[in-house]
């Protein structure tokens, strides 16, 4: 029963040996030579204007929080869709029970002011 | 995969959930209703709540002697469930009415309390009614955010902070091991419906099953967990003392009656085959619990603290009505709970009273001189410390002498004189309260707070839940009895 993962242990195996074995190898035998631009952190190419770590506004972690919550809608109503012609009425009723509730609590981040950013 | 939605219909029963459903809208209107009325005063909400736990009570208790499943047997609705429902709409109600005070004078008088409690008992309902390992998954998780939320609930008090962040980051931790024991329990049977786990615990092998072993004592954690049983206890006594005191109230009643619900279901309904294994497990952990949290409370001042390990000891003793397992035991534990949710959080109210602005959380010498400046009172706060330390004509005493029967009559002799030992040993400090109301002059300025109407009503109702079940057990007895006939 076993036998049948031998494949991905031999995957496993195969990745490790070729991903130490670049590393390694190209210490090893590689040319070093070190700049100031080589050491800095890989920024997407761009040269790094200062410390990743600085304190920004809280209001990106509210923001951040919102998009999750409204975000697991869309995650909901996708198979929902798929499958509307079979659930027919009953999914309906269902999925709109769903985002009444989602509703109301946007309704209140609405009021209690979490969506002005100023 | 077919879908039939006829047969779906049928499943769904919503009168099993209506006393959760009513709550649910009602802590959704609530919501809203804080954020439209533009009114400083909180208190209004205060009432709107507790009209919806009482109509939800009503709704509750008329099932009583019916079962009915619902939801494709994920939910039901039994006596068990539904005498548990009435020990969380009873301590949702009770700190609803002691909250108001307390918040107004603290100045975190936010709205947004009386909907999170609401959705914390709805959590506590499901759980208790859950038949299925995701339902009660799902009870727990809106129980336990909530109360994150609620003991932190103070957000300028650095203490109150602490314990929301305390509560979070273990209360998450125990919800982990939780769920790996129903992960573990489903790779076993294949299911989460928990009477065909029941009805295959025997035929994969019982304990003889290391893998079922493993999972039960997993999930068993989470929950042990959540009643803040010894060694899972650490917990306790900084979140209770950092939480607003009605919030302390509420959290020590009702997720603790919560955990035992389910703790209940789970072993007595699926796991009956493998009691050798969970009872002397929870016979060592209810005398560690009972004397871990009772020695520790003998040493506190500070009030809020020594009624949190004093609820670690109270769990302990529930355990001992677990361990042995009999119907007089597990009967204990309902009639107990019920009694602990009166007389703890009149308690709590009465520190609510006490606690000045700013340093909520009183020590005992407080209490100096109540005796004669505030005699009704300290004649209330002597009748919950007399329930706690179990002695008669109380609920407390009544409680714990059915609790320990349970263990005489499984055999559990030795169990049921550390239990009494231990009980002996906590009248100490909960006469201490007493003897420093009448015994010891107060201090000669003495602060004429103001006790406000729902505070006076919730002491006279958890004075009267603390005293006439002592008097007349068999008003409750009777209930709990009948709950626990049908698991």
């Amino acid at each position: 029963m076993l036998g049948t993962y031998l494949p991905i242990m031999l995957l496993i195996l195969v990745s490790l040996a070729f991903g130490l074995g670049s590393v390694v190898f190209s210490s090893l035998i590689g040319q070093k030579k070190f700049s100031k631009v080589k050491m800095a952190p890989y920024e997407c190419g761009c040269e790094p204007i200062g410390t990743a770590r600085e304190r920004f506004p809280i209001k990106f972690y509210l923001i951040a929080m919102l998009f999750i919550l409204f975000d697991i809608e869309a995650v909901f109503l996708y198979p929902w869709a798929i499958l509307y012609k079979k659930l027919g009425v009953f999914g309906l009723v269902e999925m709109g029970l769903f985002v009444v509730i989602l509703f109301v609590g946007y309704i209140y981040v609405w009021k209690k002011g979490a969506l002005e950013w100023e | 995969m077919d879908i039939n939605v006829a047969q779906l219909f049928q499943t769904i029963n919503l009168n099993v959930i209506m006393p959760e459903v009513i709550l649910s809208v009602l802590g959704m209107a609530l919501l809203l209703v804080n954020v439209f009325v533009p009114s400083k005063s909180k208190g209004y909400l205060a009432w709107l709540s507790l009209i919806g736990i009482i109509g939800a009570g009503f709704v509750a208790v008329t099932g009583w002697g019916t079962t009915v499943s619902s939801f494709n047997d994920s939910v039901v609705q039994d006596n068990f469930a539904i005498f548990f429902k009435m020990i969380f709409l009873l301590a949702a109600g009770l700190a609803v009415l002691i909250s108001d005070q307390y918040m107004s004078r603290e100045d975190c008088n936010h709205g947004e309390l009386y909907p999170i409690i609401l959705f914390t008992t709805v959590g506590m309902m499901l759980m208790a009614a859950a038949t299925d390992l995701m339902t009660i998954f799902l009870g727990l998780e809106l129980m336990s955010i909530s109360l994150y939320v609620l003991a932190g609930f103070n957000r300028d008090s650095i203490k109150s902070n602490e314990a929301g962040m305390k509560y979070f980051l273990l209360g998450a931790f125990s919800t982990g091991f939780l769920l790996y024991g129903m992960a573990l329990i489903y790779g076993v049977t294949g299911t989460t419906r928990i009477a065909k786990i029941a009805s295959l615990v025997v035929q994969v092998g019982g304990a003889g099953n290391t893998m079922l072993l493993i999972g039960m004592f997993l999930m068993l954690t989470g929950f042990l967990f959540k009643i803040a049983a010894a060694p899972f206890h650490m917990w306790t006594p900084d979140v209770y003392e950092g939480a607003p005191t009605p919030m302390t109230a509420f959290m020590s009643a009702g997720p603790k009656a919560a955990g035992f619900a389910t703790m209940l279901r789970l072993l007595l309904v699926v796991f009956p085959a493998m009691k050798a294994e969970w009872s002397d497990l929870l016979w060592i952990l209810a005398v560690l619990t009972m004397t871990v949290g009772n020695f520790t409370a003998l040493r506190q001042d500070n009030i809020k603290r020594m009624l949190a390990y004093s609820s670690i000891a109270h769990a302990g003793y529930c355990l001992v009505g677990f361990a042995s397992g009999t119907a007089t035991g597990t009967s204990g534990i309902l009639f107990y709970m019920l009694s602990y949710t009166f007389m703890n959080i009149g308690a709590f109210a009465v520190i609510v009273l006490i606690g000045k602005k700013g340093e909520p959380n009183g020590t005992v010498m407080d209490y100096a001189g109540l005796g004669h400046k505030r005699p009704l009172l300290a004649l209330a706060m002597t009748v919950f410390m007399f329930s706690l330390a179990g002695m008669p004509p109380t609920a407390g005493f009544i409680g714990k002498f059915y609790l320990f029967s349970g263990a005489v009559e499984a055999g559990y002799i030795w169990l049921a004189i550390i239990g009494v030992l231990n009980s002996a040993a906590s009248v100490y400090y909960y006469l201490r309260v007493i003897v420093f109301m009448y015994f010891k002059p107060g201090e000669e300025e003495f602060d004429w707070f103001t006790i406000s109407a729902p505070v006076a009503l919730a002491l006279v109702v958890s004075a009267a839940g603390s005293l006439i079940p002592g008097v007349i057990p068999s008003l409750l007895l009777q209930f709990a009895q009948q709950a626990v006939k049908l698991i």
